[in-house]
């Protein structure tokens, strides 16, 4: 695939935040460690990983929501190619329109002292897209319906309608500023099941119609696998597997990949999957393993992971790339 | 197996400005010793309200019918939870033979003392015994859950252990009164699935060794049918349908039972669509005459359904469901 297919770019990605003020106890946390990867263009792109993980991050960071501190990403669509390391004054304007974030929470996105038309016309206003009230209005109603809002709402506060129905209007106000790139930070996590679908069909359909390209960052892998086309797998800052969904879900090859897919609870109750649990917990980010970050929980953790760090490399499928020493001693084992 | 607790026709209502809203409606259940029961249903559904009705736990708002009972068996004979009014007698359920753990654990730990000094403070209030033996006891049980060095993670405060170990901490405190059922509300759902994975083993481990009776609230069906005996799915204050786990899981008998397994993302059919549960559930404000369910109900089957409420019915042994569309099936039979 040529960098001409991707929307996003990202080469040896790394942001580190400064913590501790004093002169003598300054550190440094790596959220995100080297990242390399590519969006392609209308694609539906999952990003997994527990939490600490830096999946949220590496959002912020492709949003220039974060400072960037070591490498390169690259935003390129049909019209503009922007740098987002250095993207500033009038650039970083117009990009704030083309890149936009759905939260997690749609109890505390929404002003609740604002009326929905409101919440939704505000980034038009903020950014100036519309010169009148009436053409503001005709944007927020096309929208609301696109999303599947009921236009007499319009002129009601958010107390009054239900999770999913919050979920629908942060999803219009991300989309009323016409972006292209979007990046959905956990937008189903706070949902109920019944309505959890109801959202990941209309953001599936949004992206279809729109022509958008997904950033969708969830802790979810079976709601990952459901609406994701490619999906990323993090761990402490690292990408530690990427590959097509299909291809990632039938043959892991990450230890922590696979120890992900076990620990979903099955809904079969004489399946326990407890063969491949993991022990202990992620570690702290400020405190972080030599080598390998994976081997203090691996069961497959040898000599060599402790000391040297794996690289990310080619795996055997299309797209598939994993960062591990053994993967491949290790795909004669059952997953 | 002997009878642990039993809740008959319980109703409850809340005061509040703008009328009265009714949080559980009807519901009957019972809990054996030793049984772990899943409590399933969406956000208002009531299961978080009936649970707390059993430690008298609801605010001062909380109307409960006059025919609602919570009887509680213990050694010393039954208690009549409903009836019970000074802070004395209140122990019994609140933390004596009844524990709680809960969904958010840094919310449930005061944030400025230490666990160690939570854990001794709640076995003295529980029982006589002195601060050396009660220190004893918390140590033993934080390392039973799987603390390493409890000792010292007893002097350390909530906000040094992390996700993980604050709600093994908070399963040690709940447990170290020995309590005849602990009901779980979505112990799990703040928890990476990781951890989630380990402390379901835990309670799993837990419920084998200590023999307590657990309701286990939550709305992640894969979490009920890993650690439940018998499943009851609640919807707008109703129960809906009742059964052992695996009936209830593999043969649904209730619509919205069935939508709620269908709204689930599957690993092993990438391909199948998701089918949500259309619309939205009702505000409790406007409860649906009839069957509650039935503003979202697929499967209507005509007026009845808008009109009567429907009554459980049995569909196997022990599994029950309240919806007409058993009610005809029984009666063409």
């Amino acid at each position: 695939m040529s960098d001409q297919d991707n929307l996003i770019t990202a080469r040896n990605l790394s942001v580190t935040f400064q913590i501790g003020k004093g002169l003598f106890n300054k550190a440094s946390l790596k959220a995100v460690d080297n990242v390399t990867l590519d969006i392609p263009k209308g694609s539906f792109f999952g990003l997994v990983g527990e939490s600490g993980s830096g999946k949220t991050t590496l959002g912020r960071a492709f949003l220039k929501a974060v400072p960037i501190t070591g490498g390169t990403a690259t935003y390129s669509d049909d019209e503009v190619t922007y740098d987002l390391g250095t993207l500033a004054g009038r650039e970083l304007r117009d990009y704030r329109k083309r890149a936009q974030l759905i939260f997690q929470d749609p109890y505390a996105a929404l002003s609740p002292r604002m009326t929905v038309r409101d919440i939704i016309a505000e980034p038009l206003e903020v950014m100036g897209l519309t010169k009148t009230r009436a053409e503001t209005d005709q944007r927020v109603r096309e929208i609301a319906a696109k999303c599947r809002l009921n236009l007499e709402h319009l002129r009601r506060f958010p107390h009054a309608f239900s999770g999913g129905q919050r979920q629908r209007i942060s999803i219009a106000r991300a989309l009323v500023s016409d972006p292209k790139f979007v990046v959905a930070d956990e937008s189903v996590a706070a949902l109920d099941v019944s309505i959890q679908a109801d959202v990941l069909n209309l953001l599936k359909d949004l992206q279809r119609e729109l022509g958008l390209t997904f950033m969708f960052i969830s802790h979810d892998l079976s709601v990952v696998a459901h609406t994701c086309d490619h999906v990323a797998v993090m761990y402490l800052g690292r990408l530690v597997e990427t590959a097509p969904t299909r291809q990632l879900f039938e043959a892991p090859r990450h230890p922590y990949t696979k120890a992900l897919f076990s620990a979903i609870p099955s809904l079969d109750p004489d399946d326990t999957g407890r063969a491949q649990r993991l022990v202990g917990e992620i570690p702290s980010p400020t405190n972080q393993p030599t080598g390998c970050k994976f081997h203090t929980r691996c069961p497959h953790a040898t000599e060599q992971c402790k000391r040297e760090e794996p690289q990310l490399e080619h795996a055997d499928g299309p797209g598939h790339e994993v960062s591990c020493h053994r993967w491949r001693e290790l795909m004669s084992e059952p997953a | 197996m002997s009878k642990l607790i039993d809740v008959q026709n319980l109703t409850l209502q809340f005061r509040t400005d703008e009328g009265l809203i009714t949080a559980v409606d009807d519901v009957s259940f019972s809990i054996d010793r030793g049984e772990v029961m899943g409590l399933v249903g969406e956000s208002g559904s009531g299961k978080s309200v009936t649970a707390k009705a059993l430690m008298h736990l609801n605010a001062g708002n909380a109307i409960y019918a006059p025919e609602s009972r919570i009887i509680l068996h213990t050694d010393q004979g039954e208690v009549d939870v409903l009836s019970l009014k000074k802070q004395s007698d209140l122990k019994l359920v609140r933390g004596g033979a009844i524990s709680m753990i809960f969904q958010e654990p840094m919310a449930s730990f005061a944030p400025a003392l230490s666990i160690g000094k939570q854990m001794v403070e709640q076995l003295q209030l529980h029982s006589d015994m002195s601060k050396a033996r009660a220190k004893e006891i918390s140590i033993e049980m934080l390392d039973r859950v799987g603390i390493s060095d409890a000792s010292k993670r007893f002097d350390q405060y909530a906000f040094e252990l992390s996700g993980g170990m604050r709600q093994r901490a908070m399963i040690a405190m709940a447990l170290s009164t020995k309590p005849k059922l602990l009901i779980a509300d979505e112990p799990t759902t703040a928890l990476d699935v990781t951890i989630q994975a380990q402390v379901i083993d835990l309670m799993k481990d837990l419920v084998g060794e200590f023999g307590m009776g657990i309701i286990f609230i939550t709305h992640d069906l894969g979490v009920v049918a890993q650690t439940a005996d018998k499943v009851s799915v609640m919807y707008l204050g109703r129960l809906i349908e009742e059964g052992p786990v695996r009936e209830v899981i593999r043969t649904p008998a209730h619509p919205y039972t069935q939508g709620l397994l269908a709204a689930l993302p599957k690993l092993e059919d990438l391909d199948s669509p998701l089918t949500p549960v259309p619309g939205d559930i009702p505000s409790p404000l406007e409860r649906p005459p009839g069957c509650v369910f039935h503003t979202r109900c697929p499967k209507v089957i005509g007026d009845i359904c808008r009109r009567t409420l429907p009554h459980a019915i049995d569909v196997a042994k022990g599994h029950s469901a309240a919806c007409h569309l058993h009610e005809e099936a029984k009666g063409a039979a």
